[in-house]
C-alpha cells in the first residue's frame, strides 16, 4: 500500500499518521536541543564538533517531519515546533532530561556519561525506527526516512565509540558510565513503548513492525552491553511522553527554544 | 527587451547559470558538480523556468543560500523576473555522494578536500576503506573523527605529509 501524499489521506489513516509524525518530530527537536547544549562544553574538541553536527542533523530531521505535518494542514512548521504546550508533545521523556545540573548559561555541571548513554539508547532506536519507516505506506515519510537513515549511521558510530572508550578506559570512567547508564535507563521505558492504540501504526503500514521495535532495541543494546561488560538494566517508565506526560524539564526546553519566536515570530538572523 | 529564446537554448543557459552557483562552503565546486540539480523544466509561452534541487544533508544551513543564489543566477543571466523562476528543494529522490560528478571530485581535491570514498557509510565508519590525502596522494592516512567542521565532512590525518585534512563522508 502506498499513500502518495496529503491529498490521498483518508480520515482513519490521518490520525495514526499525524501521531507518528508528532512522535518523530518531537523526539528529534528535543534531542537536537540537548545536543546543542554541549557546544563549547564537551570534554573533548572532537566531541564538541561532533555534537554540533549531530544537533544540526537532528534539527534538520525535525524540520522535515514538521513540514510533513504542515502539508497535512496541521499548522505552520514553526508554530508547531515552538508554540505547542508540553502536554501536546509526544517526545520520549528520556530525551528531555537535562544533561546534568546547572544550565547552559549558568554553572553547567553536565554529565558526559549520562549524555553518551542517552544518545546511544536513542540512536539505536532511531536507526531501527528509520529502517522500518523506509517501508512506510506514506510515501513522503518513506522519502524522508531514506535520507535521514544515512546520516544516522554516523551518530550511532560516534556514540558507540564513546561508550566503548568509557567502558574500557579505567575503573573511574567505567563507574561513571554505569552511573550514567542507570540514570538513562531509569527514564528510557517510553522510548520504545508501543501503546494499544498504536496498533494502527502497523495496521496501516505506517511504521511496519512497530511493536517488534521494542524487543529489537532491547536485543541490540543488550548485545553491545554484554560485549562492553555493562549491566543489562530494565528500562523504567516513570512517565509516558508518548501520552503527553512530561517532566517540568520539557517546559524549560520549550521556553528557551521558543523565547525569540514568542517575542517576535518574524525575527530572522 | 531580450529576443525570445527557444526552450532548448533556455535550458542550456539555465544549466550554465547553475554551473556558476557555488557551494557557499567550498567555492570551487558548483551545485551541478555536486549533483544537486535534479530537474530543469522550461516553458516557452509564457516564459517560465522551474528547477528542482536535491538537498544534500537535511539540516544543512547552506541550503537556503544555495536556492537563493540559483534563483538570482537564472534571473540575471536569462533576464527573467522573479515570478518567472521557481527553484525548489525536492525530497522525492535522495541525494547521495555518488551523485557528485567526476569533475566535482577533481575540484574537491584541488580545494584540498578528499572526495567521498565509494563505500557505504557503515564501511566508512568501520575504517574499511583508504582515503587518499588530497595534498600528497598518499593512502597512508587515518580517520581521526567522523565529524568535521560541517556535518558532511570527516577529519583525517596523513601519516606521510603529516597534514590533517577533511574528506566528504559517504552518505
Ligand atoms: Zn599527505
Amino acid at each position: 500500500m502506498t499513500i502518495e501524499g496529503p491529498n490521498h489521506v483518508k480520515p482513519e489513516y490521518r490520525i495514526p499518521l499525524t501521531e507518528v509524525l508528532w512522535q518523530l518530530a518531537d523526539d528529534d527537536l528535543v534531542i537536537a536541543f540537548r545536543a546543542s547544549e554541549w557546544l563549547g562544553l564537551a570534554p573533548h574538541i572532537e566531541a564538541d564538533v561532533a555534537f554540533a553536527s549531530i544537533a544540526q542533523d537532528e534539527m534538520g530531521h525535525a524540520t522535515m517531519y514538521f513540514e510533513l505535518l504542515e502539508a497535512l494542514g496541521e499548522g505552520s512548521r514553526d508554530d508547531l515546533a515552538h508554540l505547542r504546550p508540553s502536554a501536546e508533545r509526544r517526545n520520549a521523556v528520556l530525551l528531555e532530561i537535562p544533561n546534568g545540573s546547572g544550565s547552559y548559561l549558568h554553572e553547567p555541571h553536565f554529565d558526559w556519561a549520562f549524555t553518551v548513554c542517552r544518545h546511544y539508547l536513542y540512536d539505536v532506536f532511531e536507526a531501527l525506527r528509520l529502517e522500518a519507516l523506509t517501508q512506510s505506506s506514506y510515501l513522503p515519510l518513506r522519502q524522508v526516512a531514506q535520507k535521514a537513515i544515512r546520516e544516522e549511521v554516523y551518530h550511532l558510530a560516534h556514540q558507540e565509540l564513546w561508550l566503548r572508550q568509557l567502558a574500557e578506559h579505567s575503573k573511574l570512567t567505567r563507574a561513571r558510565l554505569v552511573d550514567g547508564l542507570s540514570q538513562a535507563m531509569s527514564w528510557a521505558g517510553d522510548l520504545t513503548w508501543a501503546a494499544p492504540w498504536q496498533a494502527a501504526f502497523e495496521e496501516f503500514s505506517l511504521v511496519p513492525g512497530y511493536r517488534a521495535l521494542q524487543q529489537r532495541w532491547r536485543d541490540a543494546i543488550d548485545r553491545k552491553f554484554r560485549e562492553w561488560g555493562l549491566p543489562l538494566l530494565k528500562a523504567e517508565m516513570p512517565l509516558n511522553g508518548r501520552d503527553g506526560r512530561h517532566t517540568r524539564h520539557l517546559d524549560d526546553v520549550l521556553s528557551t527554544l521558543s523565547e525569540v519566536y514568542r517575542l517576535d515570530p518574524t525575527a530572522k538572523w | 527587451m531580450q529576443p525570445k529564446l527557444s526552450a532548448t537554448v533556455m535550458k542550456e543557459r539555465v544549466m550554465t547559470a547553475l554551473a556558476g552557483v557555488s557551494d557557499p562552503e567550498i567555492p570551487t565546486i558548483s551545485i551541478v558538480d555536486l549533483g544537486m540539480v535534479e530537474d530543469v523544466r522550461v516553458h516557452e509561452a509564457p516564459t517560465r523556468v522551474e528547477v528542482d534541487l536535491v538537498p544534500t544533508f537535511l539540516g544543512c544551513p547552506a541550503l537556503a543560500m544555495i536556492s537563493q543564489r540559483a534563483m538570482t543566477a537564472i534571473r540575471t543571466q536569462l533576464g527573467l523576473s522573479s515570478d518567472q523562476v521557481r527553484v525548489v528543494f525536492s525530497t522525492r529522490s535522495a541525494w547521495d555522494t555518488t551523485r557528485i560528478h567526476p569533475q566535482g571530485r577533481d575540484r574537491l581535491k584541488a580545494f584540498g578536500m578528499a572526495p567521498p570514498p565509494k563505500v557505504s557509510a557503515s564501511e566508512f565508519v568501520a575504517g574499511q576503506t583508504s582515503v587518499a590525502c588530497p595534498f600528497c596522494g598518499s593512502e597512508d592516512t587515518k580517520l581521526e573523527n567522523i565529524f568535521g567542521p560541517t556535518a558532511c565532512r570527516a577529519m583525517f590525518y596523513c601519516r606521510r605529509c603529516r597534514n590533517p585534512f577533511e574528506a566528504i563522508k559517504p552518505v
